[in-house]
């Protein structure tokens, strides 16, 4: 159980997202829709740098206090006839949730959407009890039929396209129809409402969960929460421990904020709210309810220069806009949390040993900061983890470590920089042709693989401001 | 006015010219120019690598270069938005904390300082030719600036300015992510020379060395004839 999707080496995994010619047009032309609707979004609401400072003052504030709102929310859903259980790790998680099952004796269980749950493996977990597992999400449905991770923490299918969809669902259900998307969900939703009907157990992740009531809030455009929260008897909500707000009022606010980021929507067609279990006087809801606050490394966050990293709302503005996702996809990062927020958030979640290449999968353009709409520093956050990786962790390689030694001794010192620069040229003469370097030496060579590198110029200019001093001035 | 050139090594080493073009701007709206010979490079490369310990010896080298300067005006987006980033690197620091705060308060970069310190809008220059101009990912996001360039290029007589396709996207340059992740750093630089192409634009203009030599040295193995060129360069070409 890890946040890992597979074990392949980093720079295989790049490979292979750069030689997707798929997934690449896929994912560009997706980051392309996202980024422009999220544009006409924010103008539509106005003062936007207003609302994402708010936006980041009330996960602030929320992250400060989440011992409280905790607490309180815990309290609330107690009240309400529900059991709330914390989980340390994944595997208290887990088991928890088995034996919510077990108990049951339930067979099928059918879930919306979650990270947190991809995060712990839940689904590997019911299934080793003899449970099915339905995912209802229709991006979901399609990864899990066809045994493939996600690659976007909001579209997680974003790496296919519809011919691939239609192949999936011809091989796997029996789908004769075309790839026209229209007919691809409807043959979804018919598939799937058989599921909602027989299965005893839903569950359910959670956007926002509201501690004066003790109400989870989910976002959908399908409205297959509405179906998983209603119909089986049994609810389990699976939450990262810091997805809380404190009242109605912010969640509206953050709420807007996450659909507009997201997918550049005003709203998504479903907002889907629930507080506890059925009570006496009530028509709906489930007879049992259940709320699983998933710790798994996040409170090792708290109270330390990267606790912002937990005011993310999961809305993927960072993974859109980022040009290096774009490129390699979301596989490439090897955590079901890709792109910035991922390579912020994997390192801190699974430790710096198997993902001290993801801080580096940045060109730190500070895309991913400025279209947060919390205002999360990702791309100083990724200057933090190098600083890490290499003071702490060690983990640097070494003719990097003596380059940067050298680096330091040539910065610091006028004198050694100074010879530098008259010395450039020469030393790049032999890799020099007609002002080009074509196939550089050393450091340049990956570089020059693919492009030409400047030689040098014939006289620095610091020794042609030296000698137009002399010459006294035209 | 006075003000001190922040050459950038970049500068210093591969483009002399843009040096020379930077210190011409200047002196020719009137400041006296002078050039601090103890400056080296902006810690930039070590920094964003995760060598704290040694950008901190570049940066110290720079405060000590810079400490008696009036104004300090660099031709790049990127090495000055370095600089203003020094008092949060040296937060707390006793002895370099002050030093830090100076620096980044009286540094601009090249546009920045023609359009807000000298309010020049319009530097007189003339250029036959379709422009294109690629807003740098530091120079616009970190530094905030986005307007001056265009508004110097806009205006130079004989300029016809076309805006680049998804202009606000990075090169892929990234100074040393350009050698350690340079695959991914090929594909990036490959769509923006893509773009450039769309453009039909004969020229491109950056205010970053790094990302010209990166978009430059892309355009030139791929065969294309666009040249690219400094800001600089072309505020600097006279009616």
């Amino acid at each position: 159980m890890s946040i890992k999707i597979n074990e392949s080496p980093y720079e295989e995994r790049v490979q292979q997202g750069i030689e997707n010619d798929f997934m690449r047009l896929a994912v560009s032309s997706a980051q392309g829709r996202f980024r422009s609707r999220k544009r006409i979004q924010e103008t539509e609401l106005g003062n936007w740098e207003d609302w994402r400072q708010l936006g980041a003052e009330i996960r602030k504030h929320t992250v400060e206090n989440l011992d409280y709102y905790l607490q309180q929310l815990s309290d609330q859903v107690s009240k309400r006839g529900g059991h709330v259980f914390f989980a340390a790790t994944a595997e208290e998680a887990n088991d928890y949730i088995q034996n919510v099952i077990r108990k049951k004796e339930a067979k099928k269980v059918v879930k919306t959407k979650s990270m947190v749950t991809e995060e712990i493996g839940l689904n590997r977990a019911l299934e080793s009890l003899g449970a099915e597992v339905v995912e209802s999400d229709l991006g979901e449905w399609i990864l899990q039929l066809d045994e493939d991770p996600p690659s976007h923490i909001v579209v997680p299918a974003l790496h296919k396209n519809k011919e691939q969809i239609r192949e999936t669902f011809a091989e796997k259900r029996g789908y004769t129809g075309s790839d026209i998307p229209e007919e691809l969900a409807d043959f979804a939703r018919s598939q799937l409402r058989e599921e909602f009907l027989t299965a005893e157990v839903g569950i359910t992740g959670c956007n926002f969960a509201i501690a004066e009531s003790g109400t989870i809030t989910l976002v959908t455009n399908e409205g297959n929460a509405e179906m998983a929260t209603t119909l089986p008897d049994t609810l389990i909500t699976v939450m990262g421990m810091e997805r809380i707000v404190p009242t109605w009022e912010e969640m509206e606010v953050l709420v807007s904020l996450l659909t507009r980021s997201a997918v550049g929507q005003k709203l998504t067609s479903y907002i889907t709210s629930y507080t506890g279990a059925r009570l006496d006087d009530e028509i709906d809801g489930p007879d049992d309810y259940h709320l699983v606050i998933v710790d798994n490394g996040r409170s090792k966050i708290l109270g330390t220069e990267f606790q912002a990293a937990l005011h993310c709302i999961r809305c993927a503005a960072c993974i859109n806009a980022c040009p290096v996702y774009r490129h390699v996809g979301g596989h490439a990062y090897n955590s079901i949390y890709p792109g910035p927020i991922g390579a912020v958030l994997t390192p801190l979640l699974d430790g710096y040993e198997n993902h001290k290449e993801l801080p580096y999968a940045s060109s730190l353009c500070g895309a991913c900061t400025e279209a947060c709409p919390v205002k999360i520093p990702l791309h100083e956050m990724l200057i933090r983890h190098r600083q890490i990786i290499v003071e702490k962790e060690k983990q640097a390689p070494m003719v990097e470590k003596m380059a940067m030694k050298g680096f330091a001794k040539w910065s610091s010192s006028p004198a050694v920089y100074k010879l530098s620069t008259k010395m450039a040229r020469l030393a790049l003469n032999p890799w020099t042709k007609d002002d080009i370097i074509g196939n550089g030496p050393g450091p340049l060579k990956d570089w020059t693989n693919s492009r030409n590198f400047p030689a040098p110029s014939k006289q620095s200019f610091r020794s042609w401001y030296k000698e137009r001093e002399k010459s006294g001035e035209e | 006015m006075k003000v001190s050139l922040f050459i950038t090594c970049l500068c210093d080493i591969f483009s002399a010219d843009v040096g020379k073009d930077t210190v011409e701007i200047l002196e020719r709206f009137g400041c006296e120019v002078d050039f601090p010979e103890l400056q080296t490079c902006c810690g930039q490369p070590a920094y964003n690598s995760g060598y704290l310990t040694e950008s901190k010896q570049a940066m110290k080298q720079m405060m000590r270069a810079f400490k008696h300067s009036e104004y300090v005006v660099g031709p790049s987006g990127s090495c000055v938005g370095m600089l203003k980033e020094y008092p949060n690197i040296f937060k707390n620091d006793p002895e370099w904390e002050d030093e830090a705060i100076k620096l980044a308060n009286k540094s601009y970069e090249l546009t920045q300082f023609l359009v807000e310190v000298l309010e020049i809008v319009d530097v007189g220059s003339a250029f036959k030719g379709r422009v294109t101009y690629h807003p740098s990912c530091h120079m616009s996001r970190i530094l905030g600036v986005n307007e001056a360039p265009i508004t110097l290029l806009k205006n130079i007589e004989g300029i016809e300015y076309i805006e680049l396709p998804i202009k606000e996207d990075c090169c892929g340059f990234g100074g040393t992510f350009s050698i350690k992740n340079a695959a991914i750093s090929e594909e990036m630089v490959k769509e923006k020379s893509q773009h450039v192409t769309e453009t039909e634009a004969e020229y491109l203009v950056g205010g970053d060395m790094g990302c010209l030599i990166n978009i430059g040295g892309m355009m030139q193995r791929e065969g294309k004839t666009v040249k690219v060129v400094h800001m600089a360069e072309i505020l600097n070409t006279t009616k």
